[in-house]
């Protein structure tokens, strides 16, 4: 337990992204509700992004841009001043395709919804089976 | 369910949060991920793109495959959406129609849909009062909002911002016309046709400025040959590159938002809804 309380004042920021990937995934699996499953995938999607944005941090570093302007950029770069934009890179288009994931995730809950006139699990499967 | 759901997601926490003992701490300057390409991004973007935003130097131009392809995840999500729910030959259902003069409400069933007239207004079945303020207040706003857009998408290349940025607030200020006044403004303003083409045109500036590169004797995307038709250097020509795949971005973005916005709601009729 001694090793344990350090380890996780270090690591925080993981253990929360975890805990939040854990409440969406368990949404995805046992919400009964198909728009709550969505919700769902959407606060694991959340998660994922945060978890990369997280590991591009630096310890005093600012946002990626270049200081420019009266040497036009042409000084030496110290890496260590800029954080990593490599996941700001990949998460930018993440955030915009998970909104696209989700309109159509919830274009197919309106055709089911139009189909069966519920959305929750247990009822579609029930009038599936009835047929 | 219930138990195995829970079974199976302690599981996959438990075992993340012990993997998270090999993790560095955070903010950890000589973390794996920081230590083998961003650092060489960082220190040459500026000099090799004259782009100072090293974020979109890196997503436009060094990784401007993935983003051509996120591009098409983009716009196939909206022609997915477009083709699961849009309804072209609809039976006329309730209809409702206000005279203006004298505020009295029709309600049509069936038959054909009346010509506009300027003696009546259709309004939506699950009609709310529209407030005159919030709709002369988003009326204003909207051009306001969409100069900030392309200011975001022009000015990605020293500032935070680009092309999805943009072009996510581009698409929000054709919906908040939806919103505010009703869907069927919205669409007379900017209609279906208009916004489906140019979901496609999007797509077509960024691969057709990949081509561009391509018959002028360089590599797919590879914008320092655009220096020749540009008349600007090899360095300059990178930045104006990446900015006309920004555009591109932008258009695709803000038009797969629309389309999915009217089509969800108004479960594919694109008459009325929220």
């Amino acid at each position: 337990m001694s090793e344990l309380i350090p380890l996780i004042v270090a690591k925080y920021n993981y253990w929360l992204y975890i805990i939040l990937m854990m409440i969406g995934l368990y949404a995805m699996i046992a919400k009964n509700n198909l728009v709550k499953k969505l919700v769902g995938m959407n606060i694991f999607q959340t998660s994922i992004i945060l978890f990369y944005v997280s590991i591009g941090c630096k310890k005093g570093g600012t946002i990626p841009i270049i200081h420019h302007g009266i040497h036009a950029g042409r000084h030496v770069v110290d890496p260590a001043h800029y954080v990593n934009p490599l996941p700001h890179v990949l998460m930018l288009t993440a955030i915009v395709v998970s909104v696209s994931t989700l309109g159509v995730a919830l274009a197919l809950a309106v055709k089911i919804y139009n189909r069966y006139k519920t959305l929750e699990e247990d009822e579609i499967l029930a009038r599936l089976r009835a047929k | 369910m219930k138990t195995a759901g829970i079974i199976i997601v302690l599981l996959a926490g438990a075992l993340l949060l012990y993997a998270t003992r090999d993790f560095p701490p955070w903010g950890a300057l000589d973390s794996p991920a920081s230590t083998h390409v961003s650092p060489r991004y960082l220190q040459k973007a500026m000099e090799e793109t004259a782009v100072p935003n090293v974020v979109t130097a890196v997503l436009a131009d060094y990784r401007g495959f993935d983003t051509m392809f996120e591009t098409t995840v983009i716009f196939c999500a909206g022609i997915g959406c477009f083709i699961l729910l849009r309804v072209f030959r609809q039976r006329p259902g309730d209809r409702y129609y206000r005279h203006i003069a004298t505020e009295i409400t029709l309600h049509i069933k069936g038959g054909r849909i009346p010509k506009k007239s300027s003696e009546f207004e259709r309004i939506d079945a699950l009609w709310t009062p529209y407030d005159l303020i919030i709709k002369t207040v988003c009326r204003i706003l909207v051009p306001f909002i969409q100069l900030f857009a392309l200011y975001v998408i022009a000015h990605g290349h020293h500032s935070p911002g680009g092309g999805f940025q943009g072009g996510v607030i581009l698409g929000a200020s054709v919906i908040l016309l939806a919103i505010s006044h009703n869907m069927r403004t919205a669409i007379d303003r900017f209609s279906e046709k208009t916004n489906n083409l140019l979901m496609a045109i999007g797509v077509f500036i960024y691969t057709g400025i990949g081509t561009v590169c391509i018959l002028l004797g360089a590599g797919f995307l590879d914008y320092r040959s655009l220096s020749a038709v540009l008349f600007v250097d090899k360095i300059m020509a990178r930045s104006h590159g990446i900015f006309g795949v920004e555009i591109g971005v932008g258009i695709t973005v803000m038009a797969v938002m629309i389309s999915i916005y009217n089509n969800l709601a108004s479960a594919g009729k694109q008459d009325e809804g929220l």
